[in-house]
């Protein structure tokens, strides 16, 4: 078990996330260079263990507390299998799962925990992650010493596809542990996503905007660019946060993910979690009035021209 | 109900960012601080449970941050009942030890909710929310854009990716990690920042830390590397519309 690297996996009852086997095909590199093998950790429904074709082995909890994700119960049955397992490293996502379990881990299994790693190296027996902080402008190298550690990964770091094998992984059950029958916490419901507003993950062109519109009023600026060119706003977290646009709306790690043919990014950074969800449109065009800011390194044009300038320009030229 | 609003001040992002000589950290002597915009989201989310159900909600610093006075006067100002600045530890960004000492100072003096943000800018180590909950026992949810007092405990939403919520019934003591409160945070008038600071009132609280948990070994930091960047159009708003224009009328994406 030195060297194993176990994947947390997430699900939504049927179907395996990309996330997950982004992670569980990095894990297969790890294990390999650590002399390990590549584990996946799989709470609730067992009969999904077969979509995990690309593990060696399949440790599976299964009770009804773990049905649907409730984070004290995945606490709970994490706890129980990283005791079982004593992995050398274990991956999650930044995604809700990852940011409710993985620094909790790192207190009660005692492992030094890397938070927005892009990167991970392992060499005889030692690991080093890179971890992207404020706002992606630095990077971090850390390493993770000791016997046990913890990584939680920005999600499109890795390729799904390399954890997408087609082996019979080993099912290893551990036993429910007795907590998950005196949980503190129930789900009430869920909720989907509300429907009826544009699917912005369908247009050939998306203008964006983000914390640099400053304010409601602003957005109808904006909009108005948008009604000349007849295509939606979408818009970064903190402006869906601060309930200017719908979360429908919203680009990036919580929200969407879009490939339009083309982005145009008003007032917005280009925190990794923003980048996430739109770094693949065939072309970004972003205007910031930082000429430092993140976004400039993924964008194919940028200026820095100021945006309640550029904005009215735009819509007067493109109009019609 | 106690409440307590875990405040943290960040280097502001708008600020240019400089490394320590041996580029180990942030060179934090010349950056400005702001208070975490998760952390301004929690204090907005307590305030509105304050005002829906009635509650004590007590903003808590930790007194090494840079800046703590003006966040937790403004917290002050806003409608917190109380506010704290904990003391007995070195100055630090790495949430790990921040965990600990916050522990410390929530045994001696316990709350029924703990309200945070979701994340802050500058973890390194892991996210506030659940290393504490881990310290205290108690159970944690993050990614909250909801709380409601309910039956003795609490309601709150969860959000995942794409926007689909689960709501949850929890029992208290807890630890809420906020990533947005419901409304856009409240505004406090200068004059009101000002009258919370003339009548004083942060409370200094010496907690000891329980045990952290270990942590990563900064090797170096960075800045990433640019693999590329963006071409810059410049000239006037007019010449750059133009530019703009021309560039989506090539692909065919505007007519004209």
């Amino acid at each position: 078990m030195g060297g194993n690297v176990l994947v947390l996996a997430e699900h939504d009852g049927k179907q395996i996330s990309d996330a997950t086997y982004e992670l569980l095909g990095a894990a297969r590199d790890l294990a390999a260079a650590l002399g390990g093998q590549a584990e996946v950790a799989l709470f609730g429904p067992r009969d999904l263990a077969s979509q995990l074709g690309g593990a060696d082995v399949v440790v599976s909890v299964d009770h009804p507390a773990l049905a649907e994700y409730l984070p004290e119960a995945y606490e709970q049955a994490l706890t129980a299998v990283l005791a079982e397992r004593s992995p050398r490293l274990v991956l999650m996502s930044t995604a809700t799962a990852g940011l409710d379990l993985g620094a909790a881990a790192a207190v009660r299994w005692q492992a030094p925990l890397a938070a927005a790693v892009t990167k991970l190296e392992a060499a005889a027996g030692e690991i080093v992650a890179t971890a992207q902080i404020l706002g992606g402008k630095v990077l971090a190298e850390l390493e993770l010493p000791g016997e046990r550690a913890i990584a939680a990964v920005v999600g499109g770091t890795y390729p799904a596809a390399a954890g997408q094998g087609a082996g019979t992984p080993e099912v290893v059950e551990v036993a429910p542990p007795a907590g998950l029958d005196r949980l503190r916490m129930s789900l009430v419901q869920v909720t989907e996503p509300p429907g009826g507003d544009v699917d912005i993950t369908t247009a050939d062109l998306l203008v964006s905007v983000g914390r640099g519109i400053e304010s409601q009023d602003n957005v109808e600026l904006v909009q108005e660019l948008g009604d000349a060119l007849g295509v939606p706003l979408s818009a970064s977290r903190p402006v869906v946060d601060a309930g200017w646009l719908p979360k429908t709306r919203q680009v990036g790690k919580s929200g969407l993910k879009v490939k339009p043919k083309a982005y145009l990014a008003f007032g917005i950074s280009g925190a990794p979690e923003h980048l996430e969800g739109m770094r693949d449109a065939d072309l970004i065009i972003a205007c910031n009035t930082d000429p430092g800011a993140p976004i400039f390194d993924v964008a194919h044009y940028g200026t820095t021209v100021d945006l309640f300038d550029l904005v009215p320009a735009l819509t007067e030229k493109l109009g019609r | 109900m106690r409440i307590v609003v875990l405040m943290k001040a960040v280097p502001d992002l708008v600020e240019e960012i400089e490394l320590t000589a041996d580029e180990t950290g942030i060179d934090r002597e010349f950056l400005k601080f702001v208070v975490s915009e998760w952390d301004a989201q929690a204090l907005e989310e307590a305030l509105l449970v304050k005002d829906a159900a009635g509650a004590d909600v007590v903003a808590v610093g930790l007194a090494s941050d840079p800046d703590i006075d003006q966040a937790l006067y403004t917290a002050l100002a806003k409608g917190a009942d109380s506010a704290v600045k904990v003391t007995g530890g070195e100055e630090t960004m790495l949430t790990g030890d921040r965990a600990a000492l916050l522990a410390g100072y929530l045994a001696a003096e316990p709350a029924d909710l703990v309200m945070t943000g979701v994340q802050a800018a500058d973890d390194i180590d892991g996210q506030l929310p659940p290393m504490l909950a881990a310290h205290l026992g108690q159970p944690h949810v993050s990614v909250v854009v909801a709380v409601e007092a309910a039956n003795g405990g609490v309601t709150v939403r969860q959000e995942f990716a794409g926007g689909l919520v689960h709501e949850l019934a929890v029992q208290l003591p807890a630890v809420i990690g906020v990533q947005a409160a419901r409304q856009a945070p409240r505004y406090a008038p200068i004059t009101r920042i000002r009258q919370a600071m003339q009548a004083g009132g942060l409370r200094e609280v010496t907690a000891a830390a329980a045990t952290a948990a270990p942590a990563p070994t900064v090797r170096r930091m960075f800045r990433p590397e640019q693999a590329s960047h963006a071409q810059m159009l410049t000239g006037s708003a007019d010449d750059v519309a133009t530019a703009i224009a021309d560039l989506l009328r090539d692909r065919g994406l505007v007519k004209g």
